[in-house]
């Protein structure tokens, strides 16, 4: 397979993000004018210098979505949707459009409003179908991962359930230092051990918030970026994977990895010219669904060698200060999940981040970051990855 | 001469104790428990349980025509035998019909099935299930019990021959629903007992025992199954029948299964029979019938693989409130999750054979098995190499599992398990019948046949995971 990746040809010259949570007050139309409107302000552009839109959310159609509400003059939208990945597809789509020469500046923009809908958790409709597709939530259906992982590694249930929690009390601990985070407090690991079942072993603790957010980047030639300011972000990687669904159908499948995840990670690092992810990455966004997920990137992404992840969340490796911050920014956790925004959310965190923006939870001197986004399942989902800098080379 | 060449039986793995009717309602308790069809079955699904374990007893010639008994049709329009006969696999050139109305439906379509044999059908099926509803304090909700029973008619390689058979039609008013109704209304029970059912039963039986030219000392065992259990007292006393002869109407254990009754009374008998013994059938409604069965040599090695008395004792219980619950006697807080779409009609034709009959496909290329059936082979890649290939009676184990407490259901919670069938295919499939404290990677499980969820009318089958039932006592 080539994948010749588009390294240092791309850069973000602005970037918006509304706060994720509850947003009562807001519609689809006022969150994706939120995000655009800051993304505009932070590249100093102004909307008629945007050539072409991909617009990324699960819930709403076509580029009807975004040109209506911010009137855009005739231009091209795109909406996109791959599962929890919408949002960083969305990017990826106009980081190549921008690539390819057949625009100057693109956005992409993710939105997602989950909260109106009444129900508990995500819902997700399906296609008229013969009633055979089953009846897993999501957090039921990344629970798999647990029991598998915590007998093929020895950690008995007790044990497994402090790994998973330290990972809640980590990304809730990052997102109370982050003032756009659906959840801003510290939670104690005692009540995310306690709180009530979801999904044995998983409590309401281990999963991602739901919420409302948008999040919006602006994409231009790497050539071209010093003209907007003098302080971008270049992309170094993006890797797109979509499983043939092998998990639920082959006995060979474990539920201790997403071959997925290790197919995109590999596809990006090679882009990137990354060798030791865990010494070159200076920090990470991964897809924090539900805390086992957690656990389990660590290793697919090479972060941690098979089966020693649980030891490096237990010594802190992962934390704020440890040697690789994973989800600084909160995470799925604590930052919250509108599905379409997650991914470009991630961006910002890389976009703060590499730009010392990042305020009490700023990261000391970070050269390359990391997002990373999934969507489906265990056994069959979708990956995204994407490495970024400061600098060019 | 028509008989029985293959039988098998079912029962619910759920036990309510009347005595916890009693304490809830305060009313008096009839002693012992009845079976309780679970919230994910109906009679159609235990149709198909009994069904499939007769047609395992019956290799050979294929079934040429299908009744399916009850008093409790899921659907009032539509075919519920083409839902058995789908998911049993029998063969799509085949007679069908519905036989309900009365308790005594189950024995008129046996002989219905044994008048296609006598008419030249290598083999007939007859399955006969029932999940009666009565309403809170009638004696009816403590003695009523869910089951089935199937029986798969031939006139060669019989078990028990047919040697003849008696009926008696009489229109009188005891147990009567309208439609839209879901509880029964019934007339005084002295009127039914001492008008109808001692006198039909008494002359019916009489009448077949004259066209045997039998005396009541040649019954090795008889099966007698009214809706008012003190008639078969009175028919015993009015005929000078052995009371020790006759076959236990597992009111303590199962309750009484409606249409189903006399056939599943009939299942548990048979594996006591011996070659050369008679057994007499008979069923009430409104007029009754009776058949008188010779057993065969042939019977002396047939064993249905579950049989009524393992399935007795294969039980876990339900409480009085879950099972108001799960027949939405009671009605509850709605889930804040959406109602589930129905099952579309055009994709369940498509996959008739994997909906229904749980056949997935072997890549012939590399002989990897698959479900749900595929065209490019999930471990070669090949393209349109497939065969159908069976899953439904095939063992399997658990790999990993996940207990899901959001998802909506009538028994929470809802248990997904990944399952690694035995000689290849792994599934991703909802188990049930089970205590989620023992669910564990490793356990052996096999595939039922349940209906997941009804939405706009539609019923939704289609196969979950159970633990091993017990096979023979």
């Amino acid at each position: 397979m080539a994948s010749n990746g588009i390294k240092d040809r791309v850069a973000i010259i602005g970037m918006g993000c509304t706060r994720f949570g509850e947003h009562w007050d807001k519609s689809v139309d006022d969150l994706l004018i939120d995000a655009a409107y800051e993304a505009y302000e932070s590249a100093g552009i102004a909307p008629e210098d945007v050539d072409a839109y991909w617009l990324g959310t699960m819930g709403s159609f076509s580029g009807l979505t975004l040109s209506t509400p911010l009137k855009i003059p005739y231009r091209p939208v795109t909406r996109v949707e791959n599962f929890c990945a919408t949002g960083s597809e969305s990017l990826r789509q106009a980081c190549y459009a921008v690539a390819s020469g057949a625009y100057d500046v693109a956005m992409a923009i993710g939105v997602e409003k989950l909260k109106d809908s009444g129900y508990s958790g995500l819902v997700v409709g399906q296609a008229p179908n013969d009633g055979t597709l089953g009846n897993i939530t999501p957090p039921a259906s990344f629970s798999l991962l647990a029991p598998a992982y915590f007998k093929k590694y020895g950690l008995d249930p007790e044990k497994g359930k402090d790994v998973i929690s330290r990972i809640a009390w980590k990304n809730h601990r990052n997102g109370a230092r982050n003032p756009k985070a659906q959840f801003q407090k510290e939670v104690p690991l005692e009540s995310i051990k306690n709180s009530p079942k979801v999904a044995d072993p998983l409590g309401i603790m281990d999963c991602s918030g739901v919420s409302d957010g948008s999040a919006a980047a602006i994409v231009v030639r790497a050539e071209d970026a010093l003209k907007y300011r003098k302080d971008p972000i270049y992309i170094k990687a993006l890797s797109f994977i979509a499983g043939p669904g092998e998990g639920p159908m082959s006995p060979e499948y474990d539920f201790t990895t997403f071959p997925e995840v290790v197919a995109s990670a590999k596809d990006a690092y090679a882009q990137a010219g990354i060798k030791n992810p865990r010494q070159e990455i200076s920090m990470a966004e991964v897809h924090d669904c539900f805390t086992p997920t957690e656990l389990v990137l660590y290793e697919d992404m090479g972060f941690s060698p098979r089966g020693t992840a649980w030891r490096d969340v237990m010594d802190g490796f992962f934390d704020l200060e440890g040697k690789l911050p994973v989800n600084p920014d909160g995470g799925l956790k604590s930052f919250g999940h509108p599905i379409g925004a997650s991914g470009l959310r991630m961006m910002y965190e890389m976009w703060l981040q590499l730009r010392g923006e990042a305020g009490p939870r700023q990261i000391d001197n970070p050269k390359l970051g990391m997002t990373h986004n999934l969507g489906g399942a265990p056994g069959r989902c979708v990956s995204f990855v994407s490495v970024v800098g400061r600098s060019l080379g | 001469m028509a008989g029985i060449v293959s039988y098998g039986s079912y029962i619910p793995y759920r036990r309510l104790k009347r005595s916890a009717i009693a304490q809830v309602l305060g009313v008096a308790a009839v002693k012992g428990e009845r079976a309780v069809a679970s919230f994910d079955e109906d009679s159609v699904s235990m149709a198909v349980e009994a069904l499939r374990d007769a047609l395992r007893g019956a290799p050979g010639p294929s079934v040429q025509a299908l009744v399916f008994a009850t008093t409790t049709p899921p659907y009032a329009e539509k075919l519920n035998a083409a839902i058995v006969g789908a998911a049993a696999q029998l063969p799509a050139e085949i007679r069908a019909a519905d036989s309900t109305g009365s308790s005594r439906a189950g024995i008129s379509a046996l002989l219905a099935a044994a008048d296609a044999v006598t008419a030249g059908a290598e083999r007939a099926a007859v399955a006969m299930a029932d999940c009666r509803l009565a309403a809170p304090e009638a004696r009816a909700e403590q003695t009523n019990g869910d089951g089935a029973a199937a029986f798969i008619l031939g006139a060669r390689d019989v078990i028990a021959e047919i040697e003849a058979s008696a009926s008696v039609t009489r229109e009188f008013l005891d147990t009567w629903r309208g439609p839209g109704e879901r509880f029964p209304h019934t007339w005084e029970e002295r009127f039914a007992l001492t008008q109808a059912y001692t006198p039909m039963l008494t002359g019916v039986i009489r009448n077949l025992m004259a066209k045997a030219k039998i005396a009541a000392s040649d019954l090795a065992r008889i099966v007698i199954d009214a809706p008012n259990p003190r008639a078969v007292d009175e028919v015993v006393r009015a005929l000078k029948l052995d009371p020790a002869r006759l076959a236990d109407p597992l009111a303590a254990t199962v309750g009484q299964t409606g249409a189903a009754h006399a056939g599943v009374m009939l299942t548990a008998a048979l594996p006591a029979a011996k070659p050369g013994d008679r057994i007499l059938v008979a069923g009430a409604g409104e007029g009754a019938d009776a058949l008188l069965l010779r057993v065969t040599p042939a019977a002396a090695h047939f064993r249905p693989r579950h049989s009524v008395g393992g399935m007795i004792e294969s039980k876990g219980e339900v409480s009085y409130a879950n099972y108001l619950k799960w027949r939405e006697i009671l009605p509850t807080e709605p889930p804040r999750r959406p109602d589930p779409d129905r099952p579309a009609a055009p994709p369940m034709l498509r996959s008739e054979r994997w909906k229904f009959g749980l056949v997935g496909s072997r890549c012939v290329a590399c002989g990897t098995p698959q479900l749900p059936p595929q065209r490019v082979c999930v471990k070669c890649r090949t393209r349109d190499q497939m065969e159908p290939y069976p899953f439904a009676d095939r063992s399997a184990r658990i790999a990993t599992f996940a207990f899901d407490r959001l998802a909506y259901s009538l028994n929470p919670p809802t248990i997904n398990v990944v399952i690694d069938f035995q000689g290849g295919g792994r599934f991703l499939c909802e188990m049930t019948d089970c205590e989620p404290e023992r669910i564990a990677i490793g356990e052996e499980v096999e595939m039922t046949f349940r209906r997941l969820f009804t939405a706009d009318g539609v019923h939704n089958y289609f196969w979950k995971a159970r633990p091993r039932r017990q096979e023979r006592p």
